[in-house]
């Protein structure tokens, strides 16, 4: 075994006291860093994943129709003073076949379906509900919104004349699997569906309103036939989402929205989760950080006179100050692996206390072998910072002094 | 002809900034291979300051100071330090072994720092040397369960673990009781005659200079004599009793 480790290892173990206060600061830190990480990550995870829980990470749709001034043959002088901004009504994504293709080729998109969207009513006997339609593909749909395990009752099976409604729908309407329903468009089609599933996917507004079609019944109740209003698409990772968006939007001339578009404000709260997440662990480093480095100090003026007499036997300097660096590491990654389990056993312990009604922990936490990683990498490098000034304070010591007056 | 083991030339020594004060003045002398020298002189005339200069672990103001002919002086700190642990061995009056070790790692931790890391040989030649002090028994204690006079053998073993040209010791039997300062007093003899290491001796003890080759005499930093010393041969113990050599 190597000098430095030799020396720093024994002194560690000889300052028995110091070093147990020492480690048991370190895990406290680390600790804390680990339980807010997992926490607050935990609580994202579970929001992001309760929002794209009910909708596509993009949404490709055709731009609004603008208005066209009109122009004089000879020059650009508008004939009309005021432009009215037409009316926006259903329309197809033109050669939506070719789009598709374009859009499935593009790097980080995993997954895509084309749908037709569009508002109808829902009558039962008298009562009367405004719905939107949603005609999928369902195989491709589910694999862009996971309705197929949201079902309370049925399953979810849209073939032909069949439909899958939400439970805010079903309860208004009073309706059960096997009950018919009409759908009618505003000009006047209309078709009676079969219920075949209920769903629950946690959002009030679509379980009361999203009435799921299979694509061609959509097109033929929304007049699009052979047409699609919008492709939906989903990606690897959800927070590249915004880019790839500006990617489709540039390669198709469509109207490209991320989720991370139209959930602004979550992303905001998010963020600024984070960043106070982050000034925490910042400052939990540094009172480490501090700790160690005055255990350190302590330490090196309890020992001048064996660093004198080391140095005195010709022990370079630079071998001194590794001594202290690996003292301060090896706080720093052994007191990790304390705060590690403390920190994950005290989220787990904060998870089992509060359970929503479905057994799911109300504070989730997110564990994950990467967040333990980090953490003990940033304690064992804390530890080898704080160590650097202790260290050279040792090197600086003159053996003759220390060795007079000692 | 061969250089000298050691040689000081027009040494001096201020302490000082604003008030300089001059604790050596112009010492030259030289020290040959295999010597057995006394260092005596009352307190205050420069020997541990001296030591200190011979042992490179302090510059000299002025003058020089050269080791096997090379001048210390030219050499940075670094390689000063590296000199030093492989040339010259050190036993001081506190032992200043490390505690939290035991004997015989206190012994290989020249060899240790010197080369870096911990090997076989390193320990078999540590327990050989703790052997030759007599402490064949103690070398897996720590050396803070150990009396004064088996910490001093441990620090002589220490010393000559390196195996150094010159040993330099600052009153190694200062604070030991006659019979282990006896004890330490004829292992450097004998390590003097074996293997021909050159000691010089810090003392106040008249009776151990006068048992040394040589007796150099500091007095208010000069070198007041030089001389032979004693045929070696005296029984300390008995020449207290018979008060021939009284403190």
């Amino acid at each position: 075994m190597p000098f430095e480790w030799i020396v720093a290892i024994r002194y560690l173990r000889e300052g028995r006291a110091q070093s147990l206060l020492i480690l048991a600061g370190v895990a406290v830190g680390v600790g804390i860093i680990v339980f807010l990480s997992a926490l607050i990550s935990g609580l994202q995870v579970s929001l992001i994943d309760r929002t794209l829980g009910t909708q596509a990470h993009i949404v490709l749709r055709r731009p609004d129709e603008m208005p066209r001034p009109l122009l004089e043959r000879d020059g650009p002088v508008a004939v009309t003073a005021h432009v009215e901004r037409p009316a926006q009504r259903l329309r197809s994504i033109l050669q939506w076949q070719q789009v598709l293709d374009s859009v499935e080729r593009m790097p980080g998109v995993v997954a895509l379906t084309p749908t037709v969207t569009g508002s109808a009513f829902a009558r039962q006997g008298t009562a009367n509900r405004a719905v939107l339609i949603r005609g999928v593909d369902p195989a491709g749909f589910l694999r862009i919104i996971d309705v197929g395990s949201k079902i309370t009752a049925g399953r979810f099976d849209i073939t032909g004349t069949d439909a899958v409604v939400g439970s805010e729908l079903a309860a208004a309407l009073g309706l059960t699997v096997g009950d018919k329903i009409r759908l009618s468009a505003p000009d006047d089609r209309s078709e009676v569906f079969t219920i075949r599933g209920i769903f629950d996917i946690g959002n009030k507004d679509a379980n009361e309103r999203w009435v799921f079609v299979s694509l061609r019944s959509g097109q033929t109740l929304l007049d699009l036939i052979g047409g699609v209003s919008t492709i939906e698409v989903k990606v690897a990772d959800i927070f590249s989402a915004e880019s790839i968006a500006q990617r489709l939007s540039a390669r198709t001339g469509l109207e490209a929205d991320s989720w991370m578009k139209t959930n602004t404000q979550l992303l905001v709260g998010l963020r600024s989760q984070n960043t106070s997440s982050y000034m925490i662990q910042l400052f939990v480093i540094i009172a480490v950080a501090l700790g160690i480095a005055s255990v350190l100090v302590v330490s090196v003026v309890q020992k001048s006179r064996e660093i004198g007499i080391l140095k005195a036997m010709g022990t370079p300097t630079r071998r001194i100050i590794r001594v202290f660096l690996i003292e301060g590491a090896l706080v720093g990654l052994v007191g990790s692996v304390l705060g590690v389990a403390l920190g994950a056993g005290l989220s787990l312990f904060f998870a089992s206390l509060a359970k929503n009604p479905d057994g799911s922990p109300t504070f989730p936490v997110d564990l994950n072998l990467a967040l333990f990683l980090r953490a003990s990498i940033i304690a064992t490098i804390t530890g080898v910072v704080a160590a650097a000034a202790p260290a050279h304070r040792a090197a600086r010591l003159d053996p003759v002094e220390v060795i007079r007056y000692g | 002809m061969d250089d000298p083991l050691l040689r000081l030339e027009d040494v001096t020594k201020d302490y000082g900034e604003r008030v300089v004060t001059r604790v050596l003045h112009g010492i030259s002398f030289t020290l040959s291979s295999g010597g057995f020298t006394a260092l005596i002189g009352p307190s205050g005339s420069g020997k541990s300051t001296l030591l200190h200069l011979l042992g490179l672990l302090d510059r000299p103001t002025s003058g020089r100071i050269l080791l096997r002919g090379c001048d210390t002086g030219e050499l940075g700190q670094h390689a000063l330090g590296r000199l030093r642990g492989r040339t010259i061995g050190f036993v001081f009056q506190f032992h200043h072994l490390l505690p939290a070790f035991t004997a015989v790692e206190n012994v290989m931790m020249p060899i240790l720092a010197d080369r870096g890391r911990a090997d076989d040989e390193m320990r078999d030649h540590a327990i050989g040397l703790l052997e030759r002090v007599g402490l064949a028994d103690r070398m897996h204690n720590r050396v803070t369960d150990l009396s004064g006079g088996q910490q001093q053998r441990v620090a002589v073993a220490r010393a000559l673990s390196m195996t150094p040209a010159l040993v330099l010791a600052d009153e190694p039997t200062g604070n030991l009781d006659t019979q282990s300062g006896d004890q330490v007093f004829a292992l450097l003899r004998q390590f003097n005659r074996e293997q021909g290491t050159a000691f010089l001796i810090v003392t106040h003890d008249p009776c151990l200079a006068a048992r040394c080759d040589r007796i150099i005499e500091l007095v208010d930093g000069r070198i007041t004599s030089d001389r032979s010393g004693g045929d070696g041969q005296w029984d300390s113990a008995s020449d207290r009793r018979d008060g021939r050599c009284g403190d």
